[in-house]
């Protein structure tokens, strides 16, 4: 990240619009290569209590999710 | 209504990836720059507004207890993996615990008696400025939450593991777990209690 930015936007899109979902799908596989975590915020069922859960492929994002995140990954410090 | 779902795509404070060709063509003319040009000079005030960009999202992803105690605190703790055989109630205090600090190592901890068990030294490297750049704070306490909620063992294994101590003042954690229980058993962390 560079400073002063915080989170960028990088596409958006319904699923239901076939141009949108590829647009999606792309720009999820090109973070993935350029070695980004991809998360989705989530809750929990029944307690609903808020947690993530990683995703590496397009197809596993929950069908709930509102967006995803990518971060870079961990490594040791 | 379900039609109508859209999906983003976020970069937590990833600023690298635009869509656009032409902004990638400005962004990689920047990058060669870069190798003569001397490093952007501090700025304050951009810091100050990565960082209220970054205490939004964080908020938006985390539980309000959790959000609050960030807040208030500077710290959120979370709750390790239960074991397979323990008892499925969520209640009951978890066997052992973490605290997520920004830009320090992860501490885990046993919450029943405040027993402190190890430090995780874990980064989340600029991978587009080489390195020289970090997460604005609160986006350092997103991304390892999001990785403990969600893939506790692959986040653990990757950190540098030492006794508590080498990174953090033993003291000063187990004066922050001390503010934590007056905090909660003050009922800081309840929901609402108090505006953001």
């Amino acid at each position: 990240m560079k400073p002063g930015h915080g989170e960028v936007l990088l596409a958006e899109g319904d699923l239901d619009v076939r141009e949108d979902e590829q647009l999606l799908i792309e720009e999820f596989r090109r973070q993935l290569d350029e070695g980004m975590w991809a998360a989705a915020p989530t809750e929990r069922p029944g307690s609903g209590r808020r947690e993530a859960q990683m995703v590496r492929d397009f197809a596993d994002i929950p069908a709930d999710a509102q967006r995803v995140i990518f971060f870079p990954r961990a490594s040791g410090g | 209504m379900l039609l109508l779902l859209t999906t983003s795509l976020i970069a937590a404070a990833l600023a690298a990836f635009v869509l656009t060709p032409p902004t990638i063509a400005r962004l990689r003319a920047r990058r060669q720059r870069r190798v003569v040009a001397a490093p952007q000079p501090f700025d304050p005030g951009r810091e100050r507004r990565a960082e209220q960009r970054a205490r939004q999202l964080l908020r938006s992803c985390v539980n309000d207890a959790e959000w609050a105690m960030y807040r208030d605190l500077g710290f959120i703790r979370v709750d390790g993996r239960r074991l397979p055989d323990s008892p499925v109630d969520e209640g009951a205090p978890a066997p052992y615990a973490y605290l997520i600090y920004p830009h320090k190592p992860i501490v885990a901890y046993v919450p029943e008696d405040g027993r402190l068990l190890s430090e995780y030294c874990v980064e989340f490297p600029d991978l587009t400025g080489g390195g020289r750049t970090r997460l604005p704070a609160s986006d350092d306490v997103l991304a390892k939450w999001m990785a403990i909620t969600s893939d506790e063992a692959r986040v653990i294994g990757r950190a540098n593991m030492h006794l508590v101590g080498r990174q953090h003042d033993p003291g000063h954690v187990r004066r922050d777990i001390w503010r934590l229980s007056e905090w909660e058993r003050l009922g800081a962390g309840d929901v609402g209690a108090r505006a953001a």
